[in-house]
């Protein structure tokens, strides 16, 4: 079962709630995959022991300048800016190179091959019984999606697979819920947060997804978020108070259930709740693209 | 000696501003300092590009055949192609084209090398 758990804003409790729910599944074999490759931070609750790292490479094309005529048929080919031709040389600019591949056979001069151009890392290890995998973005890179695609990749098969998903709605989130069961939405109960929450409803439903929705500090907005909810027929997963000890956990890089087993019931429950959500979809299709 | 002198603006002739922004400026006006005549080129296409708009921007300037550039602010990628191509990069505050104009004549706008912003802004 692959569960992602996303949020249209930062910093409304993404990574608690997939931290703990990781934390919680023992028994099932269980991984727990940071796709959040621009800040991952599950690493700081889970404490994993991380024990293989590789680099993570997008194909960028190499300009051979004896054979380069300066034709400047590839930098029609580039759909994203990343070739220039000027006073009859190639200008690659490796930063905004997507690898898609498309200049390479595109040159009528075979002046072109492929280099890898490193974009971040991949690592992998153990955090007691529990599966970690986590992408690390190259400081300066600009192309998240592709490194994001890798770790997907580099986590294995296993019964509970959760996703710490990049903040937002853009491309890096598209990759990450490709392939997903089910997609959990993190907020906050204010103005800023029900729109950042609408227009992540938007993505998940033109994916196709089941999804629900986490309200965390409950108490500290209004009702906006839960009537939006309601009035959307979003099922309203799990809410989370506004509790000191609560945020004492996390800045102390400790996990709820682990700090305050009272709330171990409520994340048991939203695990029940996703895998019934999920269930409804048929199991065991490829999550890699 | 400089035969064409390009300008980032929003407008279409001597009297509009320069555009501070360089890579998603609505066009250029290309100024010939022989014939006195210009003509504008326009850069729609790389307003709302995604990335690498100053790097497009940066190619039109060099197919108009311009071998100067005034305009605000220009990014560090779109330098490398002025850079690459012999083409000096001159700042220049929001004012009139006949005026900086002026100023590039009097040899009164600073010269840039380095990038004024940061890469997005390109
Ligand atoms: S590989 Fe694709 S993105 Fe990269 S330079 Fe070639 S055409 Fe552009
Ligand atoms: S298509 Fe080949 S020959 Fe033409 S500019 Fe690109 S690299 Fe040079």
């Amino acid at each position: 079962m692959h569960i992602a758990i996303a949020s249209g804003k930062g910093g409304t409790g993404k990574t608690t709630v997939a931290a703990n729910l990781a934390a919680l599944t023992e028994g099932d074999e269980t991984v727990y995959v940071d796709c959040d490759v621009e800040a991952p931070n599950g690493h700081l609750f889970l404490k994993p022991e991380l024990s293989f790292s590789e680099t993570a490479g997008i194909p960028v094309p190499q300009v051979d300048p004896a054979l380069c005529t300066g034709c400047g048929k590839c930098v029609e080919v580039c759909r994203f800016n990343a070739l220039a031709c000027v006073a009859g040389k190639l200008i690659v600019f490796a930063e905004l190179c997507h690898g898609c591949g498309g200049c390479v056979p595109a040159c009528p001069e075979k002046a072109l091959t492929e280099s890898s151009h490193a974009i971040g890392t991949v690592s992998r290890g153990m955090a007691g019984d529990l599966h970690f995998v986590q992408g690390t973005l190259r400081v300066g890179a600009a192309m998240s999606p592709p490194l994001i695609r890798a770790v997907k990749a580099k986590a294995p098969d296993a019964a509970v697979i959760i996703y710490d998903a990049p903040p937002g709605t853009s491309c890096p989130v598209i990759t990450t819920l490709k392939g997903m069961d089910y997609v959990v939405l993190v907020t906050e109960p204010t103005p800023f947060c029900l729109n950042d929450l609408q227009l992540a409803v938007e993505t998940v439903r033109t994916l196709g997804l089941p999804f629900g929705v986490v309200i965390n500090r409950a108490d500290v907005g209004d009702a906006r978020v839960r009537d939006y909810c309601d009035a959307e027929d979003i099922p309203v997963l799990l809410t989370l108070p506004e509790d000191r000890r609560i945020a004492a956990a996390y800045s102390g890089g400790a996990l709820i259930v682990d700090a305050l087993p009272e709330y171990r019931a409520s994340f048991m429950e939203l695990l029940g709740k996703i895998r019934d959500g999920a269930g409804q979809r048929e199991k065991g299709k490829a999550v890699r693209s | 000696m400089i035969m064409k002198i390009a300008f980032s603006t929003s407008g279409k002739d001597l009297n509009a501003l320069v555009c501070s922004r360089f890579g998603r400026a609505d066009g250029f006006l290309i100024y010939d300092t022989d014939t006195d005549e210009y003509t504008v080129v326009e850069n729609q296409q790389n307003v709302n590009a995604p990335q690498g708009a100053g790097i497009q921007a940066a190619q039109a300037v060099v197919k108009a055949g311009a071998s100067a550039l005034v305009t605000g602010h220009c990014g560090p990628k779109a330098f490398t192609v002025f850079a690459a191509s012999s083409i000096r990069v001159y700042h220049s505050d929001e004012v009139p084209i006949s005026e900086a104009l002026q100023a590039w004549r009097r040899d009164a706008l600073a010269e840039m090398h380095a990038a004024a912003v940061d890469g997005h802004w390109v």
